[in-house]
């Protein structure tokens, strides 16, 4: 009978104690919808479909590289290449379009479109190779690996047309290259292609980190690479692993925008690394490994996708931005901290009653 | 107490001291007096509490109950600098140096010799570090980074340390653990020294002998609780290891009649040199039968969790070949060789065997992932939640939820996911590097049945540890390794305590005559 009411009595406490805890892992739900009320409040247009559609396209081009950077944050590394990587891939579409491979022979070999993006992806995931070699064989910590491909890869594709930019990748008829745009503009059920294979890729990637043994040692690697290692996981394959995929990742997202713009500019993507980086925070990736999920993720994509498009169409000048962008970044960061500790609090306090 | 120790007055005195860690009890209501110009040596067995009690006094931890009085007047000790500012230091088991600093930089580190504004005089410190360094006859040059020094000569470095603050209480919690039988010989030296300017000193070592050359009063602990008190001069070693082991025997469970069967395992010509020169572990060879229970006993840093390290293929640059069931094992790597059969639980279950991130039924399916594939690569949910269900089941661990965090769980129950990890690889042979540690005495009863229960299985077992009741008490048969070789190996049958004591001495001696 004690017993019973004893624990009746404490019910209200914990009660109370993990709603607030259900609050704040909720977090990036809540700041989703509260944008989203926001902007239809205040911003005119903001709802229509042709503006829903046009950021669903902005928010993407982020969340692909996003998703990519999770699984590399989750492993306790981070890639700062991807950006570069967007830009080189963009380039390297552009050229095999326009302008193919010339042969020693004298002979120029053209690709179809499929076999182009086939190519351009490899080229990503090679670049990932090299990231991952860099950080597994040689030591190279994960910040310094990426920064240096940062700079090489961007280098690249500056040199690839000497800093121009290679217009209208149109394609011929008669090479049997056309239908670059359709990457970055076709649609299918009203929803852009691309948005149907972020689609894909973000359930795949999430299936894949639940039900695939190299996606749950992911997670464990990120943990404890010490434990990892002792329980007979191969951690070099695992990291390995993750920047070939991030680099798959950037890839697609170069040829993505040089698709959607018929044009391919070398500096495309600078900068987008951090976007990456700050929507996986956003969706409760810890940067110290071992945590994250990429359904956070994408909705901290979309959070920050939503926020700049939001208050461009507010007219807010574009220097508010930056400020407010990171202002939520930093929030983000704190309230997930907040909830760390709170989470060790109710856990200590379950081991206390439990003993 | 009154004329016979007048020369040596308390200085420092510990009363009623009990400090709980979260489901542990460290130290149950310890009295200790420490006397000015002697040395006060305190002894027992792993987990006894003695770094606590030392952690404590130097102003790391706080008690949870108890007063601690100095020359006669009751101090608080909240912060490590309360105990500095009460002149206080210890030398720590663990070495505490900033690798990436000069020697110098560590002496001096929180109280650097200024000139002002100018800065640091790098100079100075250099220069009065090496009149330190030079009394304890180290060698070391007061500019070098500390990472770049052999262990035994950062041990050195902190000693000194130690000694440059003029403490009135010096803490050292084996201090010669890693140090040689003549850099030894020059650090009693300077005992003395201490000693003979009325420092007093509190010296924790597991080396016996050592304890009766330079002790003067001597306190042993077990389980937490003061179980002796004397002058060293009035006791000796066989004093010593009846309190330290007591009379009350752990619950060890009984063993389980069973048949055992042939040779399993076996391991040949193991070899894994040290960094700095001399063998980890020096030409090991030996072999398990099914069903076997084969304790592997020694003193800290005898190479036990090296061999165990070296066998799963932990270390590139190890040498030595290993046997599953007749059949050499040629694969180098841990991956593979979990793969044939073999297992490890690590000693340190915090850093080497748990993710602390992930859930307890995560944790528990980690390393065995492959077995619950379908199609190739999907891992079957029904399949991986069943064996996390039996394993729980077969271990008994209180997980109540498994997918709560795994640090959510007591200490003894966390071992038993460690160990549950490894069963579910399906291992043949299983390495337990000290099983027992940091767990309860409950818990240990707990796991010390598993192993029973696991060996009557059919699994051939090899633990380690350095607690000796257990090691008679468990083992069917006794390794005995001291300083990377090892000594003996023993039918439990032929085993008494004295010839294992004697076995685990035996690699620092021939080394001691040689120095």
């Amino acid at each position: 009978m004690t017993s019973v009411q004893s624990a009746a009595a404490s019910r209200p406490a914990a009660g109370s104690g993990s709603f607030l805890l259900t609050l704040m892992k909720l977090r990036t739900f809540i700041a989703l919808f509260a944008v989203i009320i926001f902007f239809s409040l205040f911003a005119p247009n903001f709802l229509s479909t042709a503006n829903m559609v046009l950021m669903s396209k902005h928010a993407t081009q982020n969340a692909f590289l996003a998703i990519g950077m999770t699984f590399v944050i989750i492993t306790g590394g981070i890639d700062l290449s991807v950006g570069s990587i967007v830009g080189l891939c963009g380039m390297v579409a552009g050229g095999l379009i326009l302008h193919g491979i010339a042969l020693p022979l004298g002979y120029t070999m053209y690709f179809n479109i499929f076999e182009v993006g086939l190519i351009v992806i490899l080229v990503g995931i090679l670049i990932g190779v090299v990231n991952g070699l860099l950080i597994t064989r040689l030591n190279v910590a994960p910040f310094i690996a990426t920064l240096g491909t940062l700079y090489v890869a961007r280098g690249m594709a500056l040199l690839y047309s000497d800093g121009q930019t290679l217009p209208n990748l149109v394609g011929k008829e008669s090479l049997g290259n056309t239908g670059y745009g359709y990457l970055g503009s076709g649609t299918i059920l009203g929803l852009p292609v691309s948005v149907w294979m972020l689609i894909v890729v973000a359930l795949g990637a999430a299936y894949f980190g639940r039900f695939v043994p190299l996606g749950r040692h992911i997670f464990a690697v990120g943990g404890n690479e010490r434990a990892s290692r002792m329980s007979g996981i191969r951690v070099n394959s695992v990291k390995m692993f993750v920047y070939m995929f991030s680099g798959f990742c950037a890839a697609i997202v170069g040829l993505v925008i040089s698709s959607e713009l018929m044009a391919a500019h070398p500096a495309t993507g600078t900068n987008l690394e951090l976007n990456a980086i700050a929507a996986a925070v956003l969706g409760g990736t810890s940067m110290s490994g071992g945590r994250g999920t990429i359904g956070g993720t994408i909705i901290g994509a979309l959070v920050i996708g939503i926020l700049s498009d939001g208050l461009v169409m507010m007219g807010v000048s574009s220097f508010w931005q930056m400020v407010i962008k990171g202002l939520v970044i930093i929030v983000a960061v704190v309230v997930d901290q907040a909830q760390r500790k709170m989470q060790q609090r109710v856990t200590l306090m379950q081991l206390a009653k439990s003993e | 107490m009154e004329t016979a120790e007048a020369e040596h007055d308390v200085i420092l005195e510990l009363r009623d001291i009990t400090k709980v860690y979260s489901g542990i009890v460290a130290v149950k209501k310890a009295n200790l007096k420490l006397r000015r110009g002697a040395v006060n040596v305190l002894v027992g067995e792993n987990g006894a509490g003695k770094s606590t009690l030392m952690r404590i006094i130097a102003g790391v931890e706080q008690p949870t109950l108890g007063e601690i009085w100095m020359d006669g007047r009751k101090i608080e000790l909240g912060s490590p600098a309360d105990a500095v500012r009460h002149g206080i230091g210890i030398v720590f088991q663990e070495l505490n140096l900033f690798g990436n600093l000069s020697v110098a930089e560590n002496i001096f580190a929180t109280r650097e010799i200024t000139r002002g504004l100018m800065g640091i005089d790098h100079k100075a410190q250099v220069a009065r570090a090496n009149e330190f360094l030079n009394r304890l006859e180290a060698g070391i040059s007061a500019d070098t980074l500390a990472e770049d020094l052999p262990i035994g000569q950062q041990q050195l470095v902190e000693i000194a340390r130690a000694v440059s603050l003029n403490t009135k209480i010096l803490i050292m919690d084996e201090p010669t653990s890693a140090l040689s039988a003549a850099e030894v010989d020059v650090l009693f030296r300077v005992i003395r020294e201490l000693k003979a300017q009325g420092v007093a000193i509190v010296y924790i070592s597991h080396r016996l002998e050592e304890l009766m050359t330079i002790g003067d009063y001597i306190t042993v602990l077990k389980d937490g609780q003061i179980t002796g008190h004397a002058k060293v001069k009035d006791v000796d070693t066989r004093w010593i290891v009846r309190s330290m082991i007591g009379s009350d025997a752990k619950d060890f469970a009984k063993s389980v009649d069973h048949q055992m069967g042939e040779e399993i395992f076996r391991v040949e010509d193991m070899v894994l040199p040290r960094a700095h020169g001399g063998m980890a572990v020096d030409h090991v060879s030996l072999s398990v039968r099914k069903g076997e229970i084969l304790g592997i006993y020694g003193l800290m840093g005898a190479g036990r969790s090296e061999l165990f390290e070296c066998i799963m293929g932990r270390h590139a640059h190890a040498r030595g070949r290993v046997f599953i069931e007749g059949r050499e094992v040629k694969a180098r790597d841990t991956t593979r060789r979990i793969r044939h059969g073999l297992a490890l639980i690590p000693e340190d279950r915090q850093r080497e065997g748990l993710v602390q991130s992930m859930s307890i039924a995560d944790n528990l399916s980690m390393a065995s992932l492959g077995r619950f594939v379908k199609w190739g690569f999907h891992i079957s949910t029904a399949l991986e939640r069943s064996a996390i269900g039996a394993a729980i089941k077969s271990l008994s661990i209180k997980a109540r939820n498994p997918d709560l965090e795994v640090t959510s769980m007591s200490g003894g129950n966390q071992q038993k996911v460690v160990i549950g990890k490894a069963l579910m690889t399906g291992p043949k042979v299983l390495l337990m590097d000290e099983p027992s540690r940091g767990i309860d005495v409950g818990a240990k009863a707990d796991v010390f049945r598993t192993m029973r229960w696991l060996a009557g299985e059919g699994l051939a077992v090899l633990f380690s540890t350095s607690d000796l009741e257990e090691v008679m008490a468990l083992s069917d048969r006794i390794a005995v390794m001291s300083n990377g070789r090892l000594v003996t190996v023993l039918d439990r049958a032929d085993a008494t305590e004295d010839k294992v004591i004697a076995a685990s001495a035996e690699g620092h001696k021939t080394k001691r005559i040689s120095a």
